[in-house]
């Protein structure tokens, strides 16, 4: 296992901010949504075959509403499928976390509920920006994610409380993805140069309210909270783990392969 | 360029024949995603929003709109996409509620308000659509489309569909 390096800090903003910065809400959807869709017909049961794969398709759908915002600010000509399947690992700029392999069962559902408590926190921010498309995307997508949320956070105690199996499967994904949950929080140069777009969020105060969900349901899914450990960052400068580039091979080689094609 | 410009109604009147292709029972314009149909000397503009962001139906019912029109005589047809309001259970009519009932699916409930947070489960159960027990339990939140949710009834041992509130 290798930890990410640890960019420099950005000296210059981009030429595009709120290009860059709808990216990284973007991304974290897109490839959230296709690591869910890797479950797809892999299911541990039946229903949740089913729940993983429609929480990936709206992850997905939202990313391509997003992706094709983004493409209009850019106004290059992009749109979400030129996003989506033309960019190299480097360029995407998701959170490490939703890169993380699916794991078994226990890792993908702490990912997902380590996610979705942040998820719903930032977009309900987002829902009150001053750039009516984006507060627009976030409105309809926080209506999606607080059904995630709850469906993740139910199996979290269904996890934690059920067997010393399960018990023990839950405490050590937590363990292993904890040093993911940092980089979520953090704020750049970016943050400061959208803010001048009406787009301010406050992610201490979302971090204050995301410890105590996560607490809460820690505690109550019997499961110990990790202590202070090293938190790895990078993915929204483009520096991933070794883990994204598998994953985009296998989710753009058809696009690549077949450029233009339609069906 | 239409040859006879339609009138507003004459539109509606056609997307009512157009069925959501995974709940054949209602309409789009029932289902709520017409937010819109204007009708200008170019052509018809019609506004729509998505159910569900990720809703793979959503497409098919473009591609249906367009050729139920297209059947009329209507060929200059624009659609628009908006996302606010985000679309709500909601705009459903009572009549096309019952519809769902008599096809098999729980017709959903008011959508939930709350607040932003809700770890629990939703307590009331859903009554069934086969029997109208309310001995039912619910499977899974996430069933067979975006659009429904999985429950069992305890007393005619159906499983069931519900149209989720949203």
């Amino acid at each position: 296992m290798t930890t990410p390096r640890v960019a420099a800090p950005r000296r210059t903003p981009p030429a595009n901010p709120l290009f860059e910065y709808v990216l990284r809400v973007a991304d974290d959807r897109l490839v959230l949504g296709h690591r869910l869709s890797e479950w797809c017909g892999h299911g541990p049961i039946l229903e949740e075959d089913i729940a993983l794969s429609n929480i990936a398709l709206d992850f997905i759908g939202q990313a391509s509403a997003m992706l094709a915002l983004a493409g209009q600010i850019e106004g290059q000509g992009r749109t979400e499928d030129t996003l989506a399947y033309f960019r190299d690992e480097h360029e995407f700029r998701n959170a490490l976390l939703v890169e993380q392999p699916n794991g078994d069962f226990a890792v993908t559902i702490v990912r997902q509920f380590l996610f979705d408590a942040w998820s719903v926190l930032v977009l309900d921010a987002l829902q009150g920006v001053k750039h009516p498309q984006l507060a627009a995307l976030a409105a309809k997508s926080l209506k999606e994610d607080r059904y995630h949320l709850r469906h993740s956070s139910e199996w979290m105690l269904r996890l934690g409380d059920g067997t010393a199996e399960s018990h023990a499967r839950a405490q050590r994904a937590l363990d292993d993805l904890w040093r993911f949950t940092g980089e979520l929080f953090e704020t750049d140069a970016m943050d400061a140069a959208v803010a001048a777009d009406g787009i301010a969020v406050d992610r201490e105060s979302i971090r204050a309210r995301w410890q105590e969900i996560v607490a809460d349901v820690v505690k109550r899914a019997t499961l110990t909270l990790p202590g202070d450990t090293q938190m790895a960052t990078g993915g929204r400068r483009g520096r991933h783990s070794e883990h994204l580039g598998h994953m985009l091979a296998e989710m753009q080689i058809v696009a690549r392969s077949h450029p233009g094609a339609s069906w | 360029m239409n040859a006879v410009r339609p009138g507003r109604d004459d539109v509606l009147r056609i997307l009512g024949t157009v069925m959501d292709p995974e709940v054949p029972v209602l309409s789009v314009v029932e289902l709520g995603i017409i937010r819109g149909v204007d009708v200008g000397d170019d052509g018809v503009k019609i506004t729509i929003t998505p159910t569900y962001s990720g809703c793979p139906a959503m497409h098919t019912m473009e591609e249906d709109m367009r050729g139920a029109l297209a059947g009329h005589g209507i060929t200059a047809v624009a659609f628009e996409t908006v996302y606010a309001p985000a679309w709500t259970s909601d705009w459903i009519p009572p009549e096309a509620r019952e519809k769902l009932r008599q096809f098999g699916i729980a017709p959903p409930g008011p959508a939930e308000q709350g607040g932003l947070i809700t770890l629990t489960r939703r307590a009331k159960p859903v009554a069934c659509p086969y029997c109208g027990s309310e001995h039912t339990e619910r499977r899974s939140e996430f069933g067979s489309t975006a659009c429904k949710a999985i429950h069992f009834c305890n007393a005619c041992h159906q499983p069931f569909d519900e149209f989720k509130p949203f």
